[in-house]
């Protein structure tokens, strides 16, 4: 087993089209259990670069392992496949799905993965139960896992997010921005949780921000910049 | 499909269902408007059948209809419609040959040419109220009175009774030529109502129902079309001429075996004393329907065309919503729904409406038809078959559902489209 959670060596991707760019990296190296800070802002290729490692996009032929898994000879169904059995994805805002409950969205993995469902059973006699230890450790009253998502406040919902992404123990978490619609006291507050559950549960983090302050919360802070490079055509 | 947690497709519904309740207030108004467009459908579709039926059904237990050579299209609607003129009449003595037949059992004698303002009016016998029969073999019924017995008797439809405001008693003045071109009266014979048949949904409801010799008694002193100039018979005095027709428009006849019908038919086009014209009322009504057809077709048409305005109306609302979906998609996305998921996602929810909106356009017929069934049999003698769809209908639904689910692929590959452009974050 290789010590790398992500190993990527000389990718390179196209945008198609008449408007695409260029987006090429030399080597970007993740160790198992690391937190990583990806610091950039938007339009330095950070949407391609996770969509790359969630295998939602397929780079021209390169090396891409992600969990030791080649990304690049997988079909699409057997990445969205991989994506949702290893990846746990927590976006910037508007994370949840607005006609479910909270309980439902925090297991929307479990739908969808057997992996997942199998492994949040594992501690769990039931699904929910499952669910409602990982909204009370997030700080989320258990009352609220009925409701309905548009009832909860903005950092409520984050935590929902955050909820849904580490339930079933996916060995990856890639979180967009996850505090960016957060106040400062929110913030450091949404980070902390989320730093001790990854802690606890051993997953490795990918965390993209803008923001520098945040990058003192992590063990490695990697410019996009650096690791990068993008061409406009 | 990918695999989805072990159960797939019940999954993929329960999202489905779960996103379509979430915009029910827009689903709702479009299934309600795919529900009215399958009433109008399946509402002129079932019309159409009856109308068809109640048509075909003008006359029945009348063998032949016979009249002057003409065509059969036209013998019949002047004979049966009370519609155009008769060109030329039948002799009294050819009737009597005709009734005299060993194979007949009835004949029934009809003579057209008066009107009662724009009512027909058709002189006959007694044996008309005995023998025609219309419908499911159904004889008239009289609402009030009774059959003519005086010379000056009218047995009036049901339509004449109630746009005249006429009952059991009332006078009424015959005009002499086709309806609405009666200019010249019968003034000075007329007729008392002796009874008022009930609603047949027929043109016997249109029309003013007198005995021959009523007929004979009013054109006495007639010749020609027009009075005769200085002279004037009293209808006191008619009684003391001879009152027997000399000739008829059309008659009804019917035949102790329906097997010799054709040979009856052929005795009568063969008729040595003038050139008579006798036809199967069933083959030439299918005939005549033929031609009317065109309207119903149109009508199906146009409500097909409704229809279609209501799906793309669906198409239109789903593909509208979806920009504001896009985020969403984008977390599907990210918890391994590929793109065939969501392609099936957005077509299931079409397809939900679709059904939703063509099982509630069913029972809104239903309950529609329970109360108008009761006004459409009195008005136009429609019975309408309550809460039986026939089989051509249950295939105009399956064929709405099957277009339904068609269209609502346009939106599932909308959602294809954009999920696999979009990935992980859509551009908002």
């Amino acid at each position: 087993m290789s010590p790398f959670v992500i190993d990527i060596q000389n990718l390179v991707f196209q945008w198609p089209g008449k408007h695409g760019f260029r987006l090429s990296i030399p080597q970007f190296l993740v160790r198992r259990g690391e937190r990583v800070f990806l610091q950039g802002a938007s339009g330095s290729g950070k949407s391609t670069l996770l969509s790359l490692l969630g295998g939602v996009l397929q780079p021209q032929p390169c090396h891409l392992r992600v969990l030791d898994t080649d990304l690049t000879t997988l079909t699409s169904s057997a990445r969205d496949r991989f994506r949702v059995d290893h990846v746990g994805f927590l976006f910037q805002q508007f994370n949840l799905v607005p006609y479910l409950s909270v309980l439902e969205n925090v297991l929307l993995p479990c739908r969808f993965s057997q992996r997942r469902r199998r492994q949040a059973l594992e501690s769990a006699t039931s699904l929910e139960q499952s669910a409602d230890r990982l909204l009370g450790q997030l700080g989320l009253d258990a009352t609220l896992a009925r409701q309905p998502v548009t009832a909860l406040s903005v950092g409520q919902q984050q935590r929902v997010a955050a909820a849904r992404a580490l339930i079933g123990h996916p060995e990856l978490i890639i979180a967009d921005e996850p505090t960016s619609a957060l106040d400062a006291g929110r913030q450091a507050e949404f980070l902390d949780l989320l730093l001790s559950r990854c802690d606890d549960e051993n997953v490795t983090l990918i965390f993209v921000s803008h923001d520098q302050r945040l990058g003192s919360h992590f063990s490695r802070t990697v410019d996009l910049n650096e690791l990068c490079e993008t061409t406009a055509l | 499909m990918p695999k989805c947690g072990g159960s797939g497709l019940k999954s993929l519904f329960s999202l489905a269902f779960a996103s379509a309740w979430n915009r029910r207030a827009t689903l709702g108004l479009m299934a309600v408007s795919i529900a009215l467009s399958v009433m109008l459908l399946l509402g002129v579709e079932q019309l159409r059948t009856q109308a068809r039926e109640s048509f075909s059904q003008s006359i029945s237990g009348t063998d032949l209809v016979v009249g002057a050579r003409t065509s059969p299209i036209q013998l019949m609607l002047y004979a049966v419609f009370r519609l155009g003129d008769a060109t030329h009449n039948i002799r009294w003595a050819s009737f009597q040959a005709m009734a005299a037949h060993p194979a007949v059992a009835w004949a029934v004698p009809i003579s057209l040419g008066d009107s009662h303002r724009d009512f027909a009016v058709i002189g006959t016998t007694s044996a008309y109220f005995k023998y025609f029969r219309y419908g499911d073999r159904r004889l008239l019924a009289f609402a009030a009175g009774k059959p003519f017995t005086d010379i000056f008797d009218a047995v009036i439809g049901a339509d004449v009774a109630a746009q005249l405001g006429y009952q059991v008693g009332d006078s009424i003045v015959l005009n002499h030529g086709a309806k609405g071109l009666g200019l010249t009266e019968h003034a000075d014979k007329p007729f008392k109502v002796s009874g008022i048949l009930k609603r047949t949904g027929l043109p016997v409801d249109r029309s003013v129902h007198v005995s021959l010799e009523g007929i004979e008694a009013i054109h006495l002193d007639w010749q020609g079309g027009a009075p005769m100039p200085g002279v004037s018979i009293p209808a006191e005095y008619v009684r003391k001429f001879d009152l027997a027709p000399k000739e008829i428009t059309a008659a009804l006849i019917g035949l102790k075996s329906r097997a010799g019908v054709f040979q009856m038919q052929r005795f009568i086009n063969q008729y040595k004393g003038e050139p008579l014209l006798a036809v199967l009322p069933g083959v030439a009504l299918d005939e005549l329907w033929s031609i009317v057809g065109i309207v119903e077709k149109s009508l199906l048409a146009i409500s097909a065309l409704v229809v279609a305005v209501g799906l793309s109306g669906l198409v239109a609302v789903v593909l509208a919503g979806l920009g504001e979906r896009r985020r969403e998609l984008a977390i599907l996305r990210s918890v391994g729904a590929g793109p065939r998921v969501v392609f099936l996602l957005l077509a299931i929810e079409g397809l939900m409406v679709v059904v939703a909106g063509a099982l509630l356009g069913v029972l809104g017929l239903a309950v529609l038809s329970l109360f108008a069934a009761p006004v459409l049999e009195a008005r136009l003698g429609i019975s309408l078959a309550v809460g039986m769809l026939s089989a051509e209908a249950w295939q105009l639904l399956l064929l709405v559902m099957a277009i339904g689910f068609l269209v609502s692929l346009v939106p599932g590959y909308r959602a294809y489209r954009l999920s696999l452009s979009d990935g992980l974050t859509p551009r908002l």
